[in-house]
């Protein structure tokens, strides 16, 4: 103890002692004289970047600390430092429209989450201070240490040690959904040993410093009455922050707190994903390239003409003095600048604030999308990253969970088979029967098993479970009696009416809780019959018709994953039953084998190929006293014993569950809505699915059907523990020859892919299967050349296949096969979707994360996309995702055409005017073009552009697919460039073949440069903007609005800089616009080349085939 | 980036179902339902097929070939007459004044061209000079001005911008006006006469009023103090180092005309766009409508030779022209409207009979689908 403080005293920094003392109410020990409170952190949860007060340097450096930023400032400093032909100002100003647009939108990033952060620090929690509750704000627990009193619905507010619980047991329920996305229940256990009275209780608590990972160990000093029991703590006894209390009322003591929280260091250091758009450096080098060459070509020339006598200095110009004395090759170098400078728009500083601004905005129709929003959950969808949503438009493997992403956490009792009959529960609206008979095995029509089985079937289900009750919080007796007369009619033979208002109204009563969904659909179920009250000392509460009957509870045989069926043994008035329900394999083989026949054949049909329903069969057995003895005797003693027990308890187990009698089957809906729909729809578009799962391979297996994943006609390769086992040989031989197996299958045998025309409907379908171990098998081989060998076949055949299924995955063998198919050849896009924290490791390493579902709000922060539910997934990936990309491929190529065309006039203009870095444009338009004239159009058109109307684009989904980032390919960036080229020479030759007579005035007066580059301009602007109506597929009000009122802005613009207002009457373009206006030659020159430049346009649009249905009909 | 930070969402939520006040935060969280938000706003949604193109190109063809044709007759209509007096040929009447040039000398030199006109010009006759290899565009020159000092503004007039460097004071004086333009002023003389029939020199009257932009002339360029008394209003400037005349001397007799808006001046000061280029330096008036402006005939122009170019291998010309509704003569337009408008009609046939195939074979290619 003197040690540690010493250490603390010495070290001052905490962070060096590897474990942590808090004292409990920060009492201290009694053997510690001169209690120094140690220094912990607040709870104050910061996961803002700024205040007030940083905000301008710190917004400031990281933006400089982006390369184009960065470059845009070297041009601005060379602008301002050295003699250029443009002033600073031509590019300051777009740098500084750029940063300040990108600090008002991290600004405004920034607030949010100071709102957020808010939220947190200021919720309201309960401490206890000598001995009362004093209700204060979550930051203001200033000290590890603080007692905090946490009642049901709570959010903890820091990490907690559990104390004391209301509950007698001393537990409590906590959910992590916020953290983890799991729904269902966790119990959690106070410390053992603590006193009742938390005001007399004086102990500290040793544990670790904070780290993140879950993990907790700590010790916990108790000091009473001179006594020191240690207690152990684990991470039973450890609430996390985040997690909310279920349940119970309890106290607790903070253990970290703030940013020490275990949840806050999860969350930091989430990567920083970009966008394959930025495949637009490629572009940008390009174009420096372009921009270095033209500034060497023009230095060169300038000093080979300068080389001419009378060139360099004719009597008319003379040279500063200044100039004069620079040195030559200084002088070369400042002229290799101003070249720089002078061509340097080519490289438009706009792009990136259009493009920053188009994902910005563009992200906000995802959320408002109103058919993302779901009506339970009350949310829709939610954007964390703006950059990937063009990424959303090229996805081509999509890989998803399947607990709770394929499948729905929640289930949902659908039907029963009893005795071979078949039950459905249908819809509540269809018919009133909440229970009716469909059809039988053999089409024995509107037959039902015997009345005693039914029952014994529903209370089989009643009492066969580990669900309990959660007491409502105001018990109103009198209702649940009223109810009782309600369901007395109502029974299996389903003649009753409005049972299912009944139900609903008993579950708005009652909870259920329970550590696996599917135990609440199936105690749900049995509603229709039986309801379960509650499990009170031992005995169980059920109602049955008319009257409650008791159960004595006698033994549970827990479930587990190896047996995969669970048993209780109870004691009814009469006799002593055994019900068991488990997996089809797991009990079939346990029942009478005359009974499997009849129910083995609905079980089958569910779980494969239609419905992909979750069955579990029901059997149960009568014991006789002797039989009961022997069991029970059996168990207390497997029970007792120190060592095997687990062993020696499933040999009991195996001997008592033996001998049963079938009674039938359930089956629970799991599936997500139109789960199989969007599945559908992704293969369509040409995505390969694959399914990542925790699971097993049976039950993913029949999933995968279910969403017709793998068709009927699906050849599936196995690769999984089960073909690899082979007594005659080694498994990695075994492996070896299944990989060249399949390789040979899926890949060589494959009919080559003819271009255009889609064979794949007539060949082989293939479905691969692999599970956790052979992947690690094929991943982690021993030898090192064999590894990347299985590697590629097994990424081959998986290429071939039309889905892929891996099951039994470890978290992070799911993020290893996503990064594998990441670095694959041609690096594909890759999707993840997941929705809990299992997924977080891929959905982290995928391209584009998605986060589906209603829980996991820690879980949504890790991802990059958030929607309710999976067949939300089509519409983002194929209407959203695909519009965003063909937007953004549009907008990123428009703006090199239109910088292109915009500075090659002036590069042109060199070769006319001494290579003197004269600018053809007036200072006014070289700002202006990208910020105002230019600008806007392309905004709109790359948020609003729906090339293909989101509905027609929903109902193909073969449109969705655009080979390979097609559109930012080097051929349309050629197309673009090309027709950049021929734009910019068309609009400065053709106005240089009409200034070879500049008397262009019906006056005889003539035009001087200004009036060429105005000229120049003009066509330009027109141009480069009727270029981009041309490609204008979708007119709205706000297109036309911005693509004229552009134009408009321009001529107005150039009206008023032209000197309308009489202070600029010494402006060098002093009614040089209203000048040209008035020749009917510079009218007809603007006219013509506007019509020449668009006129390829046309044709090209002409000449190709117009694809897809366009319009809405 | 929004963030939720922890599940106080979700508890408002839970409560909210119970209570109402959470109904309205339920509600303000499901997007709206407008056309905008949802991205269905009405839209046209045109598309560029064969058969809506086509016609465009007829009519496109139809509209520009009588266009260009119109120019091209225009332009061709334009007479113009040039006439190169820089004096490098040893033949050339100005050969001697073009040698002999010196800066320094007092005594200008003038030589005299005989040229005749084939045709006669029939309207106003615009007479122009012209220079080649001349780069008033070049950075240096153009910027080397200081517009408010030709403003008038009384301050620029003594402290004449940075950008006149170096033709920015001389021997402490402000120099007005300022810059490598103003003093490269083109200060050559012509002048026209007539040769009759009978071999007397009949003066040709120029009219320097009308050549420089009207708002140049009355907005752009003032003189300071108004236009009383420039002597006084330019006193402690001085003259342009390579002028013969201080700058309130440019037209003595014209006081509308002296200064800073003397219209030669203005002219001068607008560069132009190319290096070989042409000014306009007077303007002949039609006198009456039954006789041309310019007869044809002999003419003899004399020069007043003071502006060297050879130094930097430049040429001078002196262009008599007479004018249209589009300008000068420049058969580029009228050709390429031609141009334009034949290759779109021809367009429209080709495109057509490509249409009609093609589309005969959709069709046909469409049924059995």
């Amino acid at each position: 103890m003197l040690r540690r403080r010493l250490n603390r005293l010495l070290g001052g920094d905490e962070r060096r002692v590897d474990s942590r003392t808090v004292y409990v109410g920060h009492r201290s020990s009694p053997d510690s004289e001169g209690f120094i409170p140690p220094k912990f952190c607040d709870n104050r949860i910061v996961s803002s970047k700024y205040t007030v007060w940083n905000f301008l340097p710190k917004n400031l450096f990281e933006q400089f600390r982006r390369i184009a930023n960065f470059y845009f400032l070297i041009i601005f400093l060379v602008q301002v430092i050295v003699d250029t032909p443009t002033s600073p100002v031509t590019s300051g100003l777009p740098l500084f429209f750029v940063i300040t647009v990108t600090a008002i939108k991290q600004g405004y990033e920034d607030w949010l989450r100071h709102k957020a952060d808010n939220e947190v620090n200021k919720y309201l929690v309960t401490v206890l201070e000598d001995g009362q509750r004093i209700r204060k704000e979550s930051e203001k627990i200033k000290q590890v240490g603080d007692v905090v009193e946490v009642e049901e619905d709570e959010t903890f507010p820091c990490d907690l040690i559990l104390l004391q619980s209301s509950r007698d047991d001393d537990t409590c329920f906590v959910t992590t959904a916020s953290l983890d996305g799991e729904s269902n229940h966790k119990t959690h256990y106070t410390v053992p040993d603590t006193e009742k009275d938390l005001e007399s209780l004086s102990a500290t608590i040793e544990c670790e410093q904070p780290q993140p990972d879950l993990y907790f160990v700590g010790r916990m000093h108790i000091y009473k009455n001179n006594q020191e029991p240690i207690v152990s703590l684990g991470p039973e006894n450890l609430l996390l922050k985040g997690a909310t209390l279920k349940n119970t009322q309890k106290i607790c003591v903070a253990v970290y707190t703030g940013m020490e929280t275990k949840m806050a260091l999860n969350y930091q250091g989430k990567s920083q994903k970009r966008s394959v758009v930025e495949s637009i450096n490629a572009f940008l080098l390009v174009y420096l390239c372009i921009l270095v060459s033209k500034a060497l070509v023009c230095t060169t020339l300038k000093y080979v003409w300068q080389g001419k006598p009378g060139q360099d200095e004719p009597w008319y110009n003379e040279k500063t003095q200044r100039e004069k004395d620079t040195n030559l090759y200084l002088k070369m170098f400042t002229d290799f600048l101003s070249f720089m400078v002078l061509f340097n728009f080519i490289i438009p500083v706009s792009m990136y604030v259009t493009v920053e601004m188009q994902k910005f905005l563009g992200s906000f129709f995802i959320t408002w999308d109103k058919d993302f929003f779901d009506n339970e959950i009350k949310e829709g969808a939610l954007v964390n990253t703006s950059d990937l949503n063009e990424e959303l438009g090229q996805v081509e493997y999509v890989f998803t969970d399947k607990t709770g992403t394929l499948t729905q956490n929640n289930m949902e009792f659908i039907e029963c088979c009893i005795d071979g009959f078949q039950y459905k529960h249908r819809d509540a609206s269809s018919e009133l029967d909440g229970f009716c008979v469909t059809d039988g095995p053999v089409s024995k029509l509107q037959q039902k098993a015997g009345r005693e089985k039914e029952e014994l079937f529903l209370r089989a289900l009643c009492l066969c479970h580990t669900v309990q009750v959660k007491e409502s919080t105001e018990p109103c007796l009198d209702q649940v009696d009223g109810l009782n007369n309600q369901v007395d009619g109502l029974g299996i033979d389903g003649d009753g009416l409005g049972i299912d208002g009944a139900l609903s109204h008993l579950e708005e009563q009652r909870g259920f809780i329970a550590s696996s969904p599917d135990e609440i659909a199936l105690v749900k179920g049995a509603m229709y019959g039986f309801t379960f009250l509650g499990l009170e000392s031992k005995t169980m509460k059920i109602l049955n018709r008319n009257n409650d009957v008791e159960y004595e509870l006698l033994h549970v045989l827990n479930f587990d994953p190896v047996r995969r069926r669970m048993s209780v043994i109870v004691r009814s008035s009469s006799d002593t039953l055994l019900f068991c329900k488990g997996a089809d394999s797991s009990i079939f083989p346990r029942v009478r084998q005359e009974e499997v026949e009849r129910i083995r054949l609905h079980v089958e049909r569910n779980a494969t190929l239609q419905e992909g329903y979750r069955t579990l069969c029901v059997a149960y057995k009568l014991l006789s006293a002797g039989e009961y003895a022997q069991a029970d005797a059996g168990l207390r003693e497997a029970r007792l014993a120190l060592q095997d027990r687990e062993e020696k308890l499933m040999a009991v187990y195996n001997q008592v569950e033996t001998g049963m009698s079938l009674i039938g089957a359930t089956a629970v809906e799991d599936l997500q809505e139109e789960a199989a729909e969007t599945m559908e729809a992704l293969q369509g578009a040409g995505m390969k699915v694959w399914v990542l799962t925790g699971d097993k391979m049976e039950t993913a297996k029949s999933t995968c059907y279910a969403c017709r994943l793998f068709q009927k006609s699906t050849e599936l390769l196995e690769l999984t523990v089960r073909t690899l086992d082979d007594e005659n040989r080694r498994r990695e031989e075994k492996l070896h020859d299944l990989l060249l197996d399949y390789h040979k299958k899926a890949v060589q045998d494959a009919p080559p892919v003819k271009e255009g025309v889609t064979s794949w409907s007539s060949s082989q379908d293939y479905g691969f299967i692999v599970d956790g171990a052979s992947l690690s098998m094929i991943l982690n081989s021993s030898s090192d050349s064999s590894n990347s060998r299985y590697k590629n076949l097994f990424l081959q055949i998986c290429q071939n296949c039309t889905a892929v299924l891996c099951c039994r995955m470890a978290p992070l063998q799911k993020a290893q096969i996503v990064k594998m198919v990441k670095n694959s050849k041609g690096s594909p896009i890759t999707l993840s979707i997941g929705d809990g924290a299992n997924d977080v490791s891929m959905i982290l390493e995928a391209h584009v994360g998605i986060i589906k579902g209603k829980e996991g709000r820690q879980a949504v922060r890790n991802s990059d996309y958030a929607i309710p539910k999976l067949k939300h997934l089509k519409k983002l990936l194929l209407a959203h995702g695909h519009l965003y990309y063909v937007r953004i491929a549009h907008l990123v190529q428009y703006f090199f055409y239109k910088n292109l065309c915009f500075i090659l006039p002036q590069f042109l203009y060199q070769f006319f005017c001494g290579y003197s870095q004269q600018p053809l444009y007036d200072a006014a338009y070289l700002t202006m073009y990208n910020i105002c004239f230019t600008s806007m159009p392309i905004l709109a058109y790359s948020l609003l552009e729906q090339h293909i109307c989101i509905e027609v684009l929903l109902d193909n989904a073969t449109l969705y697919e655009i080979a390979k980032n097609a559109m930012l390919r080097w051929r349309p960036f050629l197309y673009w460039t090309v027709l950049g080229l021929f734009h910019g020479l068309l609009f400065f030759f053709g106005v240089w073949y009409l200034f070879y007579n500049p008397a262009l005035q019906d006056n005889g007066q003539v035009f001087g440069n200004w009036s060429y580059g105005t000229i120049v301009f003009t066509v330009l602007v027109f141009t480069v903007t009727l270029k981009l109506a041309l490609d204008t597929r979708h007119w709205t009000w706000i297109n036309h609005f911005v693509i004229w009122g552009s134009l408009a802005f321009y001529v107005f613009f150039s009206f008023f800089w032209g000197g309308i207002i009489p202070f600029l009457s010494q402006q060098r373009l002093y009614f040089v616009f209203a000048n040209m206006l008035s020749s009917v030659s510079a009218w007809l020159v603007i006219i013509l080349l506007i019509l020449l430049s668009l006129l390829p346009e046309i044709l090209l649009v002409v000449f190709r085939k117009p694809r897809g249905p366009h319009s809405r009909q | 980036m929004a963030s939720s930070y922890n599940a106080k969402e979700e508890d408002g939520h839970h409560s909210g179902a119970a209570g109402h006040g959470g109904a309205g935060a339920d509600k303000s969280r499901k997007p709206d339902n407008t056309a905008f938000k949802q991205q269905r706003l009405p839209a046209w949604q045109p598309i560029l097929t064969a058969g809506t193109v086509l016609p465009a190109f007829f009519v496109i063809g139809l509209i520009f070939i009588p266009i260009g044709i119109g120019l091209y007759v225009t332009s061709n209509n334009i007479k113009e007459f040039e006439i190169d007096y820089t004096g490098v040929d040893s033949k050339s009447e100005c050969y001697a004044c073009a040698r002999n040039f010196s800066w320094n000398s007092t005594t200008p030199c003038t030589c005299s061209m005989n040229f005749t006109l084939e045709q006669p010009f029939e309207s106003n006759v615009f007479m122009y000079y012209g220079l080649s290899n001349f780069y008033q565009n070049h950075r240096r020159y153009v910027k080397s001005r200081d517009d408010s000092q030709l403003n008038g503004d009384p301050t620029a007039l003594k402290d004449p911008s940075k950008e006149c460097e170096p033709y920015r004071t001389s021997e402490g004086l402000p120099i007005a006006p300022c810059g490598a333009i103003a003093n490269s002023l083109f200060n050559d003389t012509l002048e026209l006469h007539y040769v009759d029939s009978n071999g007397t020199k009949l003066e040709i009257p120029l009219v320097k009023k009308g050549i420089a932009w009207w708002t140049d002339k009355h907005v752009k360029f003032r003189n300071p103090n108004g236009n009383t008394n420039l002597t006084v209003a330019f006193q402690g400037t001085s003259k342009p180092v390579n002028w013969g005349k201080p700058v309130y001397e440019l037209d003595p007799l014209d006081p509308e005309n002296n200064g800073f808006i003397n219209e030669d001046f203005i002219v001068w000061m607008r560069t132009a766009a190319l290096p070989t280029f042409r000014k306009l330096y007077r303007i002949i008036q039609k006198k009456s409508s039954t006789t041309p402006t310019l007869p044809s005939g002999r003419y003899i122009l004399s020069i007043t030779y003071n502006y060297p170019v050879l130094s930097f291998d430049g040429r001078k010309r002196m262009i008599l022209s007479t004018i249209s509704w589009m300008g000068g003569k420049n058969p580029f337009l009228g050709i390429a409207y031609i141009t334009v408008g034949s290759i779109c009609f021809f367009l429209g046939v080709v495109l057509l009979i490509i249409h009609h195939k093609y589309d005969n074979r959709n069709t046909s290619a469409d049924i059995p689908n």
